[in-house]
């Protein structure tokens, strides 16, 4: 897990100091009970019906709190990527409401600059420049690309893709288009890091690699993240928390903790709490949908 | 944050390099062949069929004739060609900015799109008399003439252009809090551009056209009158060879606009917009 130092570090792009080991590791369990305690964004009984009548969530509560690695899991209609919007502020709850304890709020009632996006596709533009498109969100708040380049290239470097600042979104495959997506999501330097089922289009061998890029920036930029996914072994492997949900109205059916001593990596893929994790996932899944793990043997 | 990039960089990125082989010279000569033999044929048809001058005259003539009445010709093709891009350039500024107009609200465009149809579908040939009698010269009532042919195309095909928003890039600039003019520019208005481009080039062809028939129905003559009243005149006179020679530099004109059109086109969407990438496989 990442310390709030090595956070703040990196929202002020400077290098760590280097400090010994056990005291570094005492300062970040501190930091760590600290942070855990802390919300960062609250849904309190948050319910969305569409003019159509379908009522795509029901009475959702859920409390952030900074630094988690939240999945939300669930099947198709479930409302996971409806709950997402709610919190980004790009849809609004029919009722109930969305707090957030640790940020200032504008005049439409959302963070500050507090949260970063990324969509299933990548969203690019594709007459900008890869470089430009990260800058996007900078533009908005009227930082000119001559400020900005030195953080814009920081971030590239962080997704590996430094060297193709100055191509189109066209001349990238699909995992490096996600990638400059992610990269747009993070050069605001948010709070919130909210994914919508971000990797589903891409292949097996590019998705693992894009987890293990995810989980490096989540824990070293500290950022709380919410993920949207369809898979068991994509939220075993990169949540320390999993919200299954049902459809039909779709709803909370159980959050599941997940604590693992492993690194997240090939060896925690290979591991008994991965095994044993995507398990508990799958059974919590497969009775919200009105099933049994047993039945599926 | 170590990363590893995806090992196969995909073809286009490598394929950025100048391209080796290059099919200019060949797209260059095979029309010009196809014209020369055009020419030849015409020639040679005139010759053997013996058919009189006033009725069809050969090449030569009309070279004779182009040279001959030059001084006539030059200006007259200034007048039309002034027309056509100063009605143009007003159709770009019209439709761009009405189109952006309309789009602002649903029942602005409901009040206002109604009226732009009218005018399109209103035969310009019914309108010129109208136009004539309003405006206060001749040359003004060309203008507007040919400005409502050359408009519709182009906030047509921007209307669609500004409403064919990615939905997911509007969402995105709603999450950064974007006013209404910075979604407009940094979104709407590139996004729009290949619809733009398609409408432009409609519109410069429709410009032109619209220049000629009106200057038909104006009939306006002396120093201010342009290539389409030379070719009534030409035809009144039985100058059938002046005629032509009129007819290929209107062809000319009009070739030159759709050049100058596709040019800005492909200059502005030659980077990233599949229409103008050429296919890689």
């Amino acid at each position: 897990m990442i310390s709030r130092r090595a956070s703040l570090a990196w929202r002020l792009q400077v290098p760590l100091p280097v400090k010994p080991m056990e005291t570094m590791e005492n300062a970040t369990q501190t930091v760590e009970a600290e942070r855990a305690q802390r919300p960062v964004v609250v849904l309190k009984s948050v319910s969305k019906q569409f003019s159509n009548g379908t009522v795509a969530l029901t009475n959702m509560s859920l409390n952030v709190r900074a630094g988690e690695f939240i999945s939300l899991l669930g099947p198709s209609g479930c409302g996971k990527s409806t709950a997402l919007r709610i919190i980004a502020g790009l849809g609004a709850a029919s009722d109930g409401h969305v707090d957030w304890p640790s940020s200032r709020i504008n005049a439409k009632g959302q963070p500050e600059g507090d949260i970063g996006f990324v969509f299933q596709e990548p969203t690019l533009m594709p007459w900008r420049t890869v470089f430009s498109n990260v800058h996007l969100p900078l533009a908005l708040r009227g930082i000119s690309k001559a400020t900005a380049t030195g953080d814009i290239m920081k971030v590239l470097e962080q997704v590996g893709l430094e060297k193709f600042a100055n191509n189109y979104p066209r001349e990238l495959s699909g995992g490096m288009k996600m990638r400059v997506s992610i990269a747009r999501a993070l050069i605001t330097k948010p709070k919130l890091l909210l994914m919508d089922e971000p990797f589903a289009a891409l292949d097996e061998i590019t998705r693992q690699k894009l987890n293990d890029d995810v989980l490096s920036l989540w824990k070293s930029t500290g950022i709380t993240v919410i993920f949207v996914t369809h898979s068991v072994f994509e939220a075993a492997y990169l949540s320390n928390r999993i919200v299954v949900m049902q459809a039909r109205p779709g709803r909370v059916y159980v959050d599941i903790p997940l604590q693992t001593s492993l690194e997240r990596g090939a060896l925690y893929r290979s591991s008994e709490d991965y095994r044993s994790a995507c398990e508990r996932v799958s059974r919590a899944l497969l009775e919200a949908m009105g099933g049994s793990l047993e039945g599926h043997h | 944050m170590t990363q590893v990039l995806e090992t196969s960089v995909p073809a286009t990125v490598s394929a950025q390099q100048p391209a080796i082989r290059s099919d200019l010279p060949l797209r260059i000569a095979v029309p010009l062949m196809v014209l020369v033999l055009f020419i030849v044929i015409w020639h040679v048809g005139v010759q053997i069929s013996g058919v009189p001058q006033y009725i069809l005259p050969g090449p030569a003539a009309v070279a004779q004739a182009m040279v001959k009445d030059w001084s006539t010709l030059w200006p007259a093709l200034l007048v039309t060609g002034r027309i056509t891009v100063l009605s143009l350039l007003l159709a770009l500024i019209g439709g761009v900015g009405f189109a952006v107009f309309l789009v602002q609200s649903r029942w602005i465009e409901l009040a206002f799109y109604p009226i732009a149809v009218v005018l399109q579908v209103t035969p310009i040939v019914a309108i010129s008399p109208l136009i004539l009698i309003y405006a206060p010269s001749t040359q003004a009532a060309l203008l507007i003439c040919a400005f409502l042919v050359a408009f519709f195309p182009i906030l047509s095909n921007m209307v669609q252009g500004l409403k064919s928003v990615d939905h997911n890039l509007l969402n995105l600039m709603d999450l950064y809090g974007a006013s209404r003019w910075q979604t407009l520019r940094y979104l709407k208005i590139p996004a729009a551009q290949p619809y733009f481009m398609a409408g432009l080039r409609i519109g410069g062809g429709l410009a032109l056209i619209a220049a000629v028939v009106a200057e038909f129905a104006a009939g306006s003559a002396g120093a201010g009158s342009g290539l389409a009243f030379r070719l009534l005149e030409a035809q009144y006179r039985l100058n059938i060879p002046r005629l032509f020679a009129a007819l290929i530099l209107l062809s000319l004109l009009g070739i030159a606009i759709f050049a100058a059109t596709s040019f800005i086109s492909w200059l502005s969407l030659h980077r990233w917009h599949e229409s103008s990438i050429k296919r890689e496989n």
